[in-house]
């Protein structure tokens, strides 16, 4: 059995964005996503998640390395200036690479 | 009377609640309670106010709607040209500080309710429509003036108008009001025991929760700056005599134009953060967190309500 190569993408931000992102996420074609509710402090200060304004998504897609490589500019475009936001891209070797 | 208020078990639960966050103990809500309990004091708050309007005679609210939206208009105007000229805030932050300021807060609300409840004051039964009208022109008057201001164009007005209109808080409070106004009082009764028996009690609990996150924000105070500390603290009270003002004007009686000066002198917490942070992306979350929530929200709570009640004494002594 021969596993893809394929790129994991991890995006660690403000719950605020959530429904953007999902969009963006879509409007790209990409397959499929998960998000968890997590928490942290980074270079925005802490981020406890008591309240509405404190969440913390993380988003993770897998994708062709292509198509990560655009979402990772669109996002550093449009959202690294004014948002508490982490984007990052690694290497996966996934099943059913046509799911991808 | 400020005493009174103090000693008040939704008063004295917020202040243990700013306590537990001060001495860092590690008491924290778990997010679906905050997430509940702010579910049932929404909707409770607009089932009551839904209910008393169904017997309310109609077109007398006519008349403090206007007043309402006025206000709605002329106190983020206000807050802005202050914040600009005096604090010297670039447009971004003034302009979102502003659209908090003009909002309003349905907890600050639910609390001189129950302070008028207490001290035997009667009060318009149409308040909550109030309530509702007051929270949405302030944060869409932010985020146009904030907009006016920037190069970069391109509000997608579709998606900020559903958040503002069917954000959570403004969907509950509007539902509460039409399921109360429909259902009218005596069908309501069988359900009355679960949002207007055990309301005070949940909003006790939900200000001790309040209390804990409000005394976080304090922390913010490093970086606001000592303007908007002092801001803080005067923007309720010229607000809040604008409301008197309205309240006097548009005919309330003590206790409703008490009600409008309170909302009018409420910084939001819930409905604007959402909104600015989506539409106006450049306004910094610190500055107006920190003064609606760290400072104005606890002003309210502990002194503002019967500085406001008074207020509206003295307006109806001498006008009334």
């Amino acid at each position: 059995m021969t596993l893809a190569h394929r790129k994991l993408v991890t995006i660690i931000t403000e719950s605020a964005l959530e429904s953007m992102l999902v969009k963006d996420l879509e409007n790209f074609g990409v397959t499929g996503y998960t998000i968890t509710n997590v928490r942290g402090e980074g270079a925005r200060g802490k981020r406890k998640g008591d309240w509405d304004q404190n969440r913390t998504i993380c988003l993770i897609t897998i994708c062709r390395s292509d198509l990560a490589h655009v979402i990772l500019d669109h996002l550093a475009a449009v959202y690294f200036e004014d948002y508490a936001i982490v984007a990052y891209l690694s290497d996966v070797e996934v099943h059913r690479g046509n799911k991808f | 009377m400020m005493l009174d208020n103090l000693l008040d078990p939704v008063v004295l639960c917020f202040v243990v609640g700013v306590a537990a966050g001060l001495l860092k103990s590690d008491l924290q809500f778990p997010e679906q309670l905050y997430e509940g309990l702010s579910i049932y004091l929404l909707f409770s708050i607009g089932l009551k106010g839904g209910i008393e309007l169904s017997r309310a005679a109609p077109g007398e609210v006519f008349v403090p709607v206007l007043a309402t939206v006025a206000l709605g208009v002329i106190i983020p105007l206000v807050a802005y040209f202050l914040l600009r000229r005096l604090g010297r805030f670039d447009r971004p932050n003034a302009a979102a500080i502003a659209a908090h300021y003009g909002s309003v807060s349905a907890v600050t609300y639910a609390v001189v309710i129950s302070y008028l409840v207490r001290i035997g004051q009667s009060y318009e039964s149409y308040v909550t429509v109030l309530l509702v009208v007051l929270e949405i022109p302030a944060i869409a008057l932010g985020i146009l003036i904030a907009r006016l201001g920037s190069a970069t164009g391109g509000v997608k007005w579709g998606a900020l108008l559903h958040e503002v209109f069917l954000g959570k808080s403004v969907y509950l409070l509007v539902s509460g009001l039409l399921v109360g106004y429909f259902s009218g009082f005596d069908r309501s009764e069988a359900v009355a025991p679960l949002f207007f028996g055990l309301f005070k009690g949940a909003l006790a609990l939900f200000l001790l929760e309040m209390g804990i996150i409000a005394s976080r924000r304090i922390e913010g105070l490093r970086y606001t700056g000592f303007f908007l500390v002092i801001f803080a603290v005067a923007m309720p009270l010229v607000s809040g005599a604008m409301g008197t003002v309205a309240g006097l004007l548009s005919g309330l009686s003590l206790g409703g134009t008490t009600v409008l000066a309170t909302l009018a002198a409420s910084a939001s917490y819930i409905a604007a953060p959402a909104a600015m942070r989506i539409a106006v992306p450049k306004a910094n979350p610190t500055f107006y967190l920190t003064a609606a929530l760290g400072i104005t929200f606890p002003f309210n709570i502990l002194v503002g309500i019967p500085i406001y009640h008074a207020m509206a004494r003295f307006a109806h002594s001498i006008g009334g």
